[in-house]
């Protein structure tokens, strides 16, 4: 993916490598604006508000974070798969999954004290998670089975074990389990910067900036992230040069499970104290988004994830005026139009001398 | 016996979504073009049949204009990725994305609800003489649409096998660069195979929309990832395709008569997608993609 890029200076590269995503993100928002006037309202004025809301005040801008946090984990986790050449579509359920046995353990060990509780939720719902991601990994690396199609079929498998746990932890009456303890609560955000005051984010936000932090040492500072990354490059070659192209692969779709996983903690251990069958909504889904437009770097995850958060809460904002799936038809739009303009920017590339 | 019959009926009647939409993505991998807008597509058609019955209030004209809405989901698969060349599997997911903002979106727009359109008409039944009579699957065998997928079931096998262009799509799907040597056209039989299978899946969700008489928000509910799933358990054969749906059919069919005892349906539910895992594992038969499968055609580097 970088190939093509090699050849200009440094400068100019990191430049070309930010152009593609931002131009893509123009080029949805220019396409998105057609719905908006279809509406028969004026777009501008809906951008505006919608950025304004999101961003300009401290509530909007801690929903924003809020609902950037599990992208920052499904987006790690995606782009890591890509890293090695893999495409994991199951970070959906393994974010449920994740959620689920935070909840589990929170409930469970209720009255554990905080020091002990939650890292064993954390821990839980990275096992949750990784265990998931294993599968198609192990799969993959022995049978060599396609895991696009196995962690499609995962996240289906892993919302009808929900349920059917459910019928056994849920509250009566209710798709809900039971209240953590309060050992296991990962604590706001308006705590400690009070302009935030009244929104949803949590610590989760800062264990996810960190998570970024392990990947890109991992990726870029380990040798078996190097591996990785050789196996997703040229597997081949990487092979013929002593690396296990199975062993990579399932570590691959453990680690990223794993990511997925952890991104529970933010609504389950951070915002609501318990788990909801259907709290991920999508953000799995979304991770793919990020992923590619955070051109598989940590930094461009986190960055890609803050935006596609400023768009899930500004949809609420303009609800009123615009209905709110316009956010996800920008969604979809931002997916489909950033692999179009890459393709288009990598040929140019390719032609340069 | 006419209990079997009966289950058999419910069976056929689920399958038929799954059916229309696993014959047109096996149809448009052959030619090596992965198709995970589906779901997508058939959203798109059950929304443009609820459009199209609603404003003409004929279920035909809704039909035609689902068709539409299918091929043209298809024609947007085929423009990002035979067109530019980009990553099929990323275009299906945001095309499934776009479909779920964009339904809503409409719906709101002309119905004023995100969840629900107002009534509509749905398809009339034919009294077919000889097989509307039979009993237990008389009426099932009197709804247009089902004769017409078992006619598209075999129409498909024979084009996909018979055919000359089925040969040339297969051919295309194995080998894009041997086949264009011949002077075929890549990307012209990749687009024909999208909006085939577009229209398929937008019929499939004319059936759904029909059915229920109205488009609910996300009513499609995976379907097009089941057919995915029987497409790839029928080997990327029309035929196959259709016996993997009759079977996660018959699974669901299976999961309404046990509703309220105490067998787990979850259990149920999950055997369409743990058979496709054992089947891409090899455990049951090989499920073994066109070689070409995933892979953007690009004739500069076969120059």
């Amino acid at each position: 993916m970088s190939s093509p890029a090699r050849r200009v200076p440094r400068a100019a590269r990191a430049l070309l490598v930010a152009a593609g995503p931002l131009a893509s993100v123009a080029l949805a928002l220019g396409a998105g604006a057609l719905f908006i006037l279809a509406i028969g309202e004026h777009p501008l004025q809906i951008y505006g508000l919608l950025f304004r809301q999101s961003l300009g005040t401290g509530y909007g801008l801690g929903q924003s974070l809020f609902k950037a946090t599990p992208l920052i984990f499904t987006g790690l986790a995606v782009s890591l798969g890509f890293r090695a050449g893999l495409f994991n579509i199951g970070a959906e359920g393994q974010l449920t999954l994740g959620g689920f046995a935070a909840a589990l353990v929170g409930a469970g060990l209720a009255g554990w004290p905080a020091p002990l509780l939650l890292p064993l939720c954390v821990l839980a719902a990275a096992l949750a998670g990784g265990l998931w991601g294993g599968i198609p990994g192990a799969l993959k690396a022995r049978l060599g089975s396609h895991e696009v199609i196995n962690t499609i079929m995962l996240n289906f498998i892993a919302f009808a074990l929900v349920s059917w746990w459910g019928h056994r932890v849920f509250q009566p009456a209710t798709v809900r389990t039971a209240t953590i303890g309060a050992g296991a609560h990962l604590a706001r955000l308006d705590a400690l910067a009070p302009a935030l005051r009244g929104s949803p984010a949590n610590l989760a936000l800062a264990l996810g900036l960190i998570a970024a932090l392990a990947v890109g040492a991992f990726l870029f500072r380990s040798r078996r992230g190097y591996e990785l990354r050789a196996v997703g490059l040229a597997p081949g070659a990487a092979e013929y040069g002593g690396i296990s192209i199975g062993a990579n692969q399932a570590l691959a779709l453990v680690l990223s499970g794993a990511l997925a996983g952890l991104g529970g903690v933010n609504f389950v251990n951070g915002y609501k104290h318990f788990f909801e069958q259907g709290f991920a909504g999508g953000a799995g889904f979304i991770g793919i988004a990020v992923a590619l437009l955070g051109r598989n770097h940590p930094i461009g995850v986190v960055a890609a994830a803050l935006f596609f958060g400023v768009l899930g809460y500004g949809g609420l904002v303009i609800n009123a005026r615009v209905p709110k799936e316009l956010v996800e038809i920008l969604q979809a739009l931002v997916i489909l139009i950033a692999i179009v303009v890459q393709q288009v920017i990598d040929r140019m590339l390719r032609r340069l001398p | 016996m006419s209990e079997a019959l009966l289950f058999l009926a419910a069976a056929l009647r689920i399958s038929v979504p799954y059916t229309l939409a696993a014959l047109g993505a096996s149809i448009n991998e052959r030619g090596g073009v992965i198709n995970i807008a589906l779901e997508g597509m058939m959203l798109h058609g059950a929304l443009a049949y609820t459009l199209g019955a609603f404003w003409t209030g004929s279920a035909w004209a809704g039909v035609a204009a689902a068709v539409l809405a299918g091929a043209l989901t298809g024609a947007l698969h085929a423009l990002v990725t035979v067109r530019f060349r980009a990553d099929q599997i990323t275009s299906g997911l945001g095309i499934n994305l776009l479909a779920a903002g964009l339904t809503k979106f409409v719906l709101k727009a002309v119905f004023g609800s995100s969840s629900n359109s107002s009534r509509v008409v749905g398809l009339p039944e034919w009294h077919v003489p000889g097989l509307s009579d039979l009993p237990a699957l008389g009426p099932v065998l009197s709804s247009p649409l089902v004769l017409l997928t078992i006619a598209l079931v075999l129409a498909g096998h024979w084009l996909l096998f018979r055919s000359v262009f089925g040969l040339r799509l297969r051919s295309i799907g194995e080998r894009p660069a041997a086949a264009a040597t011949l002077g075929l056209s890549v990307p012209l039989y990749r687009t024909l195979g999208l909006l085939i299978s577009g229209a398929l899946a937008g019929l499939a969700g004319a059936w759904l929309a029909s059915e229920q008489h109205s488009f609910t928000d996300g009513m499609t509910g995976g379907r097009g990832y089941i057919a995915i799933a029987a497409m790839i358990v029928g080997k990327w054969s029309p035929l196959g395709a259709a016996a993997a749906c009759l079977l996660f059919g018959a699974a669901e069919a299976l999961q309404i008569a046990l509703q309220g005892s105490a067998f787990p349906n979850e259990l149920l539910q999950m055997l369409p997608y743990l058979v496709t895992m054992l089947a891409l594992a090899g455990f049951i038969g090989r499920a073994v993609a066109p070689a070409a499968i995933g892979v953007p055609y690009d004739p500069e580097e076969h120059a």
